[in-house]
């Protein structure tokens, strides 16, 4: 037996680049002195930066490691495109959600007690970053788990952060025992598969598990139902959506960001590699589960968004943290599809529709949220602070450039031209649903991409409405929530002329 | 009529579809030095508004000239790249003989829209500026012309889908009435438009994915070969959905008196003379030709469901003209424009050479008069402040004849005009539309189709009723000598627009210069189709006869 493995550092790279930034933070802050903290922001962009700038080289070819010395087909990692894929994603957002940060943090070295606490913060979004890098790479259920611990464990952290804040703690718990919870059951739903399969890795799962004893088929199936309990609570599907709107509103703004984006992102990739990773013959079983899952998170998140009323204290942070939820079932609804078709070709397809509206998604939420954390910047001091949908009105007069982008941003995310991305991308989740028979779905999902629509076009006018104190002059933008806003807008408007960037991976190009 | 080649006719198209969009960008920017005119910002970008539409319209017109009349049917100016490879999605734009009368109308009446912006600047209190507005009417007229000009399923529904915005926003903010009956007006046409459009979405996919191409020129040269009875049935379901909530068709048609309503002049002008229209030309361009079989099996509900309409808009109509009702003369007219499109529908139902050209026919015309009616009704309004007929006919008539002759005349033109008099435009696609149910394609019930012919027929009838009733309640009435001004003080005063009406004598000043400049061409191209119908028949049937097969009526 061979005992010494040959690690591939460089498939490696972008999640421990990451990691090795999470460290040299914290180590970091011990010893810099407070009026230097402020180079902890940059040191964790700048690793984040390195880490995206390492997917780079890998983007070619399928590498793997950690493969099992006597059988070098199972590999417990695989930095094939799908992984790289979903690594760009939760990598690009948490640049952006860390560049949301800088101003945020800027309050707390001086001494208030209300801001972030700099070095803590930099290290706990790191960590979980780096744990959402891995998570698509895994390819044994051991390290999926774990991976996804890792994106969430510093998340509960994150949210309670800020000192003196009331919500913030209760937030947090909410979000600690409900997500212990739904991993709890996930672990129960790991070992039954495991005692069916007699292996963790996925592919052999995917081999073992349709080939089990009889008597433990039952086991089996529910296994595969339990173990996708705790992925679909990372995606925050119903009925796993309770914590959303407390835990978005608790935490700070960018972390409500980061969460949207990079948790949900987590979350739908552990969810894409058991699905049709380890339980591709079980389609019939998580299936129609997922259908129905997809069909009522929507509705049900859509629903809410449009009771938030636009004055209501956080109905901002509330209509985006609900439209996610409502985003989160049309994320869904690809996966589903890929439960229904009969190829592995078409289940690819499908896994790449939603990783194509995954990273659509991913750019114009965070985007919205940049432009969210401007206006809260720009009316801090005033006591809703910006936080209201119903201080956006009148932006266009104050500020066009962050005005257009949003209202670039909302029609994206309600796929409306001329946010052409989020069109084509709604219509490659049409598409799927379609291809794979899913008729009541997709007129379920027509109908919700309507209801969704009176939201989102209604805080785009308000954009454009009559200022409400003309007055008023905006303070200079924060250089950091500028590029934020810029680097989302600018993939959006690029990825609205060469929509083929991201719909490649719908048709074979995964 | 003038001969280009082929690649210049092919920039000349690209060009009308992308000056607007960047026109739209340059709008939102600051003029360069170069072309800041006297007035101030606001003249420069209203100015930029009609110069870009004047462009498009010039490059339309020239692709109409250069357009070779000898192959109608075959597609002309045509591009074709690929853009979404992965789905085979192509940038695929070209004109025939149905596209091209619509193209032309859609840059006429945009460039006549920023003319009567130009001068009449949608300004007032509550209203954002002049830079917003040119932008959105540019945007607007981008999706217009993207729609009649694609030819690819896909790029078909963002086309469809790009006016939405632009529209959205003009009712909403340049709107007439109350700031919350406008936003009102704006929500229930988005809502009703998307939601139909996301089904025709549906619909489109489905034949797309079952027919593994969305090239229409591709599906309409099959003619639903490779799509199962069943799947037809669906897509024709789902897109004629979506399409028929755009026409409209009653009973879907319940945003539209709204929409009119609370549009503003050039908003009502596009909405009725083009964006109805491309639900009529995507049931032919889409329905007819690629899913043959279900369209055979809905047409004759949709006959049913048209004639309904004629009959439902004509009593409507009339409804709101009686004394005493409070009618809204551009709510009529919306009203009316339900009666219009249900002899376009009943055209396209009965699936014949005749009908079908009737329809495109029909839905040219419609353009033409009922776009001049709506600036008539802009103008009146603007001299009396109101477009309440009872508020204008006053206690014995707004007497227009006599107080301002040319516009009462150019207003009675345009009624007569619309109520399908012979030898104006809006007789022949009427007269055709029921030709073609006198005989209908075979398979369809012929008794059925006779019956709607006769319910038709009535239409005319009551169509002629409201309309004279019009014409008699607004423009003849002797003239008030001292009487009280005409116009509903509270409307005014409630009302941006509204200038200040001359206290004792209501004396109206007749047509000025630029509306003389905004209405000739609608007058004289109503006239010319009236009396040579010809002109567009040779440019649509050649391309009908291509879309339908098989078919000898």
């Amino acid at each position: 037996m061979n005992l010494i493995q040959n690690v591939d550092w460089a498939a490696l790279a972008p999640p421990l680049v990451t990691a090795v930034a999470a460290v040299v933070v914290l180590v970091a802050d011990l010893f810099l002195p407070a009026g230097r903290k402020a180079a902890l922001a940059w040191v964790t962009v700048g690793g984040l930066a390195l880490a995206l700038a390492a997917l780079a080289p890998l983007w070619n070819d399928d590498r793997t490691t950690f493969c099992l010395a006597d059988d070098p087909g199972l590999c417990s990692y695989s930095a094939d495109r799908f992984a790289l894929l979903v690594q760009l994603l939760v990598l690009g957002g948490a640049l952006l959600a860390a560049l949301l940060t800088v101003p945020e943090l800027r309050g707390a070295g001086e001494g208030d007690r209300d801001g972030l606490p700099g070095g803590e913060f930099w290290f706990l979004l790191l960590s979980s970053a780096s744990g959402a890098a891995l998570l698509p790479a895994a390819r044994d259920l051991a390290t999926l788990v774990i991976a996804l611990e890792v994106t969430t464990l510093p998340a509960y952290a994150l949210v309670g952060l800020r000192r003196g804040s009331a919500t913030g703690p209760e937030a947090a718990l909410k979000f600690f025992l409900s997500s212990v919870t739904a991993t709890a059951v996930g672990l129960l739903g790991v070992s039954f598969v495991y005692a069916g399969a007699g292996s963790l890795f996925l592919s052999e799962i995917a081999a073992e598990l349709p080939e089990a004893a009889p008597q433990l088929a039952t086991l089996a199936k529910a296994g595969v139902a339990l173990t996708l309990v705790g992925f679909v609570f990372k995606v925050a599907a119903v009925p796993f959506h309770f914590w959303v709107p407390e835990t978005y509103q608790g935490a700070p703004l960018p972390v409500a960001g980061y969460l949207s984006v990079v948790g949900k992102t987590a979350g739908l990739a552990g969810l894409a590699l058991v699905t049709t990773g380890a339980f591709p013959g079980h389609g019939n079983v998580w299936g129609p589960p997922l259908a129905v899952l997809a069909g009522l998170t929507m509705t049900v998140g859509n629903v809410a968004a449009l009771r938030v009323a636009a004055d209501g204290a956080h109905s901002a942070v509330r209509l985006l943290a609900w439209s996610s939820v409502g985003q989160a079932g049309y994320l869904l609804v690809p996966l589903a599809a890929a439960g229904f078709v009969e190829d592995g070709g078409a289940a690819r397809d499908a896994v790449g529709t939603a990783l194509a509206y995954a990273l659509m998604y991913g750019a114009v939420n965070l985007g919205a949220f940049a432009v969210l954390a401007l206006v809260v910047h720009d009316r801090r001091g005033t006591p809703p602070a910006g936080r209201r949908v119903a201080d956006f009105r009148g932006l266009f007069a104050e500020r066009p450039l962050a005005a257009l982008a949003l209202a670039f941003f909302l029609l994206c995310l309600a796929g409306l031209p001329p946010g052409v991305i989020g069109l084509f991308a709604k219509v490659a989740v049409f598409r799927s649903a379609v291809d794979a028979g899913l008729g009541v779905l997709a007129v379920v999902m027509a109908l919700n991409v309507a209801v969704a629509l009176v939201y989102y076009l209604r805080w785009t006018a308000l954009l454009f409405q009559p200022a409400q104190d003309p007055g008023r002059e905006p303070g200079r933008p924060t250089f950091a929530v500028s590029t934020a806003i810029a680097l989302a807008a600018s993939v959006a408007l690029v990825l609205s002329g060469a929509p083929q960037l991201i719909l490649t991976f719908t048709g074979g190009g995964l | 009529m003038i001969t280009l080649s082929e690649s210049v006719q092919q920039a000349l198209l690209v060009a009308a579809l992308a000056l607007p969009l960047v026109g739209a960008l340059a709008a939102l920017l600051p003029a360069p030095p170069g072309l800041r005119g006297a007035g101030g910002p606001d003249r420069d970008v209203l100015r930029h508004g009609v110069t870009v539409t004047g462009v498009v319209l010039v490059a339309t017109v020239v692709l109409a000239l250069a357009f070779d009349h000898d192959r109608p049917g075959a597609v002309q100016a045509e591009t074709d790249v690929a853009w979404v490879p992965a789905w085979d999605v192509r940038f695929h734009l070209g004109v025939d003989g149905i596209s091209l009368p619509l193209l032309v109308l859609t840059a006429l009446l945009t460039f006549l829209a920023a003319l009567y912006s130009y001068v009449r600047p949608p300004t007032g209190e509550g209203r954002p500026g002049p830079r917003a507005f040119v932008a959105l009417l540019l945007l607007l007229e981008t999706g217009m012309l993207a729609t009649f000009a694609v030819l690819d399923l896909v790029l078909f529904f963002l086309a469809f889908e790009t006016v939405l915005v632009p529209m959205y926003f003009l009712i909403a903010r340049w709107g007439n009435g109350s700031g919350a009956e406008r936003a009102a007006a704006a929500w229930k046409f988005v809502l009703y438009t998307v939601l139909g459009s996301v089904l025709m979405l549906l619909g489109l996919l489905l034949v797309g994915v079952r027919a593994g191409t969305f090239d229409m020129v591709a599906l309409a040269e099959a003619q639903g070969s490779g799509l199962t009875r069943t799947t037809q049935i669906l897509a024709v379901l789902a897109i004629g959905f979506g399409l028929a909530v755009k026409t409209p068709m009653w009973p879907l048609h319940s945003w539209l008196p709204d929409a009119h309503t609370a549009a503003p002049t050039v908003g009502s002008v596009l909405l009725a003379g083009v964006l109805l229209k491309m639900g009529t030309y995507g049931l032919v361009r889409i329905a007819l030709p690629v899913a043959p079989e279900g369209m055979r099996f809905f047409a004759p509900y949709l006959g049913a469901f048209a004639v309904v309409g004629i009959i439902y808009g004509s009593l409507a109509c009339l409804a709101l003209v009686r004394a005493g009702a409070g009618g809204d003369l551009k709510r009529l007219i919306a009203y009316s424009s339900v009666g219009h499109m249900g002899f376009v529908l009943l055209g396209v139902a009965t699936m014949t050479h005749s009908g079908v050209n009737g329809a495109l026919f029909a839905g040219v015309a419609h353009g033409l008069i009922t776009g001049l009616l709506f600036f008539l009704v802009g103008a009146v309004k603007e001299r009396t402040g109101s477009t309440d007929i009872d508020a204008l006919a006053g206690a014995a008539g707004a007497g227009l004849y006599g107080r301002a002759p040319r516009l009462g005349g150019l207003l009675a033109f345009a009624a007569v005009a619309s109520l399908g008099l012979p030898g104006l435009a809006g007789f022949w696609g009427e007269l055709l539309a029921m030709l073609g149910a006198f005989h209908p394609a075979d398979g369809l019930s012929r008794p059925a189709f006779l019956t709607y012919l006769a319910v038709a027929a009535l239409g005319t009838l009551l169509t002629a009723a409201y309309l004279l009733l019009v014409v008699r309640r607004i423009c003849m009435g002797p003239v008030p000598a001292a009487a009280p001004v005409p116009a509903g003080s509270s409307a005014a005063a409630s009302d941006a627009e509204a200038r200040p009406a001359p206290p004792a004598l209501p004396a109206l000043p007749d047509l000025r210069g630029h509306e003389y400049a905004a209405f000739a061409p609608l007058v004289a191209l109503t006239v010319l189709a009236g009396l040579w119908p010809a002109v567009l028949l040779h440019l649509t049937d050649p391309a009908v006869q291509l879309l339908l097969p098989g078919v000898v009526r």
